[in-house]
């Protein structure tokens, strides 16, 4: 490796290491941390990285496919199904109307129409890699305004190949160097039906590699136990689409996000998840940085005035025509407004575009400059609307109020807290309403909130991971916390945090499956709840019913089955915790198969459940009945 | 000194007046071991391990419950069924309890003068315990004279505040192996009526 890469690479991460922790310590969230650490690091700040900050911005584009695949892996095709209606009718107005707001904005400051209407195209866009993440980082995705915002997000990634499509056709000025953004594009010069049929092949290829090729691909590698070669070949599917979508000249990120979600319903889906993350992170940080170093500050400076206005001027109108249309998705004043700030930015997307304009003539190169620097800010100033709305904006929206209601001193003094009132902490919830137990619920469904809120529960909007949040939940008084979050990470995030601050609340948690237990277990939990096992026995109790077992001895079977199964799992959790070594989770799951059958195996008397009402040995020692008398055999008389 | 296994048996102690207050009365004696049977296997799943391995570390087995339908609460049946095997508690080769001694402690809601020929329950005590007493028998241990308390629906708090203490007195006479002794102090309660 040459001294000058490894340098680079070393003042980059420097930059990380020192500028991103700051930034979260200060509340400022990652994604300005690396922003900031680009503009200390790039030409304005230190100069430490100059020209070549261009190509690691390419390098680190990577980092945005890559989490449009890590989305696709968490949409199953059926919730994608759902949200067709958000993506198209929310999406879809949002680029076109906002394209048209800003277009006619371009023309009244004296653009040529062509221009202006591409100039609203690129800038209708929004950042993927910035709300995404900040989204995710706030557990926010699942919320009115989240959905929304992934919806409004995907479809602009699709509409970036018509709008490819569209730019040259607005062309003023003969194409500098033609070609040159498409060089990567074999189809560029081909027929429109023969692009048309290579798209179509090239994503059907990726759905058909998802669904069939990769699981024995998978399979194989996971047997082979090496984590190494698991992670390149993850990486190995996540480049091929891209490239191979960059070929048929379509967003690689959508490539990827396609085979995410055809990969979201195989069993390795955890597994590369959590084997490509990292990368993902590592990426995404260059490229924050690289948008931070790309800063022109000089350029800037010049046109202060200009670009200030310009910068303003396309936040206040994205925000403006999301907050039209986001109202009926939403249906919540508090949410459309996240909604609509969080997308008021111009995305990265503007970058590759802006440079294909000036290279085809479309825009000239004064006003790409210019637009790529105002892009750049809007960037920037996303997560400073962020903390604008999340710190001033929200706590005057109603019940999601959380910061003014942690001043609040009453704290809630119900005994009980539950974490999650969704499918498992809503029947936990009733149940001990019924028997009159207060309870107080943290959860994170808007909707579900505000339903609860209107019922005269107690129910606080937020992650219950949050110090103040639990204190105002009453905490402090409580005795019992419920655990029903969906997230193991999360749970045991909070565990930690209730160990720390309130060591005498006792916990009793939902695990969602038998891996989940185990981290439980770990973690030192005596009370944890796997989410089937019940049901499953009582399923298993009507089989046997229904095969004609009486029922008695059908729910005593389910029950030693039940203590065996919870010993198994206490000892199984022991032996897991001893051998560090790594399986891939599918093979894990096998081997554990094996290990539960072998232990029920060693238990033979999961079977002889009624050793108490089984007479065979009292039927062994009972006397011999008296033998009726042979008769005497009447004299034969021959 | 001895050890005693109190096997106690209360499905609703939560609205118990007199039991609470004589499992209070004893549970606090280092030589008395307290198994709340309702609290321990509230769905009948009793585990016969742990309750053969209990009685095999005690040398007195109290049954400890209201007096319901002349009988136990049914989960004192459910253990009796269960842990009381053939082979290991009876039988030929059932010698796990052999020499210990066992007695019922129960609570009536009738009084005294009920339990008796002429009375509304034609029987003494005695005669309605013997199932318990020929289980003893059966598994080859000793059946004490019972401890009763009588007339738990009208009783006041000083006599509860009596019992109590009488029944701790009473274990400890049995755990300083004075059964004999204890045999004599019951024996005006559960005799003689007549006088």
């Amino acid at each position: 490796m040459s001294q000058a890469v490894l340098l680079q690479a070393l003042v980059y991460l420097a930059a990380a290491v020192l500028f991103v922790p700051l930034a979260k310590r200060f509340g400022l969230g990652s994604v300005l941390g690396y922003l900031l650490a680009g503009m200390a690091i790039g030409p304005a700040g230190l100069g430490l990285v100059g020209a070549e900050g261009q190509d690691v911005m390419h390098v680190a584009e990577f980092g945005v496919v890559i989490m449009l695949f890590l989305v696709g892996l968490e949409l199953e095709p059926a919730v994608l199904w759902k949200l067709r209606t958000p993506i198209l009718g929310l999406g879809g107005l949002q680029v076109v109307v906002t394209a048209l707001a800003l277009a006619g904005l371009a023309l009244v400051a004296g653009i040529a129409w062509q221009s202006a209407v591409a100039l609203g195209l690129i800038l209708a866009l929004s950042s993927t890699a910035i709300v995404l993440q900040t989204y995710k980082e706030q557990h926010q995705l699942g919320t009115p305004a989240g959905q929304g915002t992934f919806a409004v997000l995907l479809f602009q990634d699709i509409a970036v190949i018509p709008i490819l499509a569209l730019l040259p056709l607005l062309a003023t000025q003969p194409a500098a160097a033609s070609g040159a953004a498409a060089d990567h594009n074999w189809l560029a010069a081909a027929p429109g039906g023969v692009r048309a049929l290579a798209l179509v092949a090239a994503v059907a290829g990726v759905v058909g590699l998802g669904k069939y090729g990769m699981r024995p691909v998978f399979r194989l590698v996971a047997r082979s136990g090496l984590r190494e070669v698991f992670i390149a070949t993850a990486l190995l599917l996540v480049g091929g689409v891209a490239l191979l979508m960059e070929l048929v000249g379509l967003s690689p990120a959508l490539g990827a996000f396609v085979a995410g979600v055809v990969l979201a319903t195989s069993e390795y889906k955890h597994e590369i998840e959590s084997d490509i993350d990292p990368f993902k992170g590592l990426l995404l940080g260059l490229f924050f940085m690289s948008v931070g170093a790309a800063i022109d500050f000089k350029l800037i400076r010049e046109n202060s005035g200009l670009i200030a206005g310009a910068v303003g001027a396309i936040m206040l109108v994205k925000t403006a025509v999301l907050l039209l249309l986001g109202q009926r998705f939403t249906g919540n004043r508090a949410q459309n407004v996240t909604l609509a700030l969080g997308l008021s930015q111009v995305g990265e997307f503007a970058f590759v575009l802006l440079s294909f304009s000036s290279q085809n003539g479309i825009l000239p190169a004064s006003l790409t400059s210019i637009a790529t620097a105002v892009v750049a800010l809007s960037m920037a100033l996303t997560p400073l609307v962020f903390l604008l709305n999340e710190r001033v904006l929200q706590p005057r929206f109603g019940p999601s109020a959380a910061p003014e209601r942690a001043a609040d001193p009453i704290a809630e003094k119900n005994p009980v807290i539950i974490a999650g009132f969704g499918r498992y902490g809503n029947v936990v919830g009733r149940f001990l309403r019924a028997n009159d137990i207060g309870t107080t619920v943290l959860d994170f469904d808007a909707d579900r909130v505000e339903t609860l809120r209107q019922l005269g529960m107690p129910v606080y909007y937020g992650d219950a991971s949050r110090y103040d949040l639990l204190h105002a939940a009453g905490a402090s008084q409580a005795k019992v916390l419920i655990l029903a979050l969906d997230s193991a990470e999360r749970t045991l995030a909070l565990v930690t945090l209730v160990r720390r601050h309130f060591p005498h609340l006792r916990i009793l948690v939902r695990a969602h499956d038998r891996a989940d237990a185990y981290e439980f277990i770990d973690a030192g939990l005596a009370h944890v709840y796997r989410e089937t096992v019940d049901s499953s026995l009582r399923l298993g109790v009507d089989a046997l019913r229904l095969l004609g077992v009486r029922a008695y001895h059908a729910q005593r079977a389910a029950r030693t089955f039940l203590r065996h199964d919870e010993r198994a799992l206490r000892e199984l959790a022991a032996v897991r915790k001893d051998r560090k070594t790594y399986f891939s989770t599918a093979r894990q799951r096998i081997q554990e198969l094996q290990a539960l059958l072998h232990f029920d195996a060693a238990n033979a008397n999961l079977r002889e459940v009624d050793e108490g009402w089984d007479n065979d040995s009292l039927r062994q020692e009972a006397p011999p009945a008296p033998t009726t008398p042979v008769l005497p055999q009447p004299p034969s008389g021959s | 000194m001895a050890r005693i296994l109190v096997q106690f048996a209360h499905p609703a102690l939560e609205k118990s007046r007199v039991n609470r207050r004589l499992i209070a009365a004893v549970e606090s004696l280092d030589f008395v071991t307290v198994n709340d049977l309702y609290e321990q296997y509230p769905d009948f799943d009793i585990d016969v391990n742990r309750e053969q391995e209990l009685l095999l570390a005690h040398d007195y087995v109290v049954l400890h419950h209201p007096f319901y339908w002349y009988s136990a609460p049914a989960l004192i049946k459910q253990w009796e069924d269960l842990v009381l095997e053939h082979g290991w508690a009876y039988g030929r080769t059932g010698n796990a309890l052999a020499g210990k001694r066992m007695l019922s402690v129960i609570t009536t809601g009738g009084q005294r003068e009920a339990y008796q020929e002429t009375g509304a329950n034609r029987y003494t005590i005695q005669q309605l315990l013997v199932p318990f007493e020929q289980t003893a028998r059966l598994c080859r241990m000793e059946y004490l004279p019972p401890f009763v308390v009588h007339g738990s629906l009208r009783i006041t708090e000083a006599e509860i505040e009596a019992a109590g203490a009488r029944y701790r007195a009473l274990l400890t006479l049995l755990a300083t192996g004075q059964a004999a002794e204890y045999a004599a102090a019951q024996a005006p309660f559960l005799t003689d009526l007549a006088h």
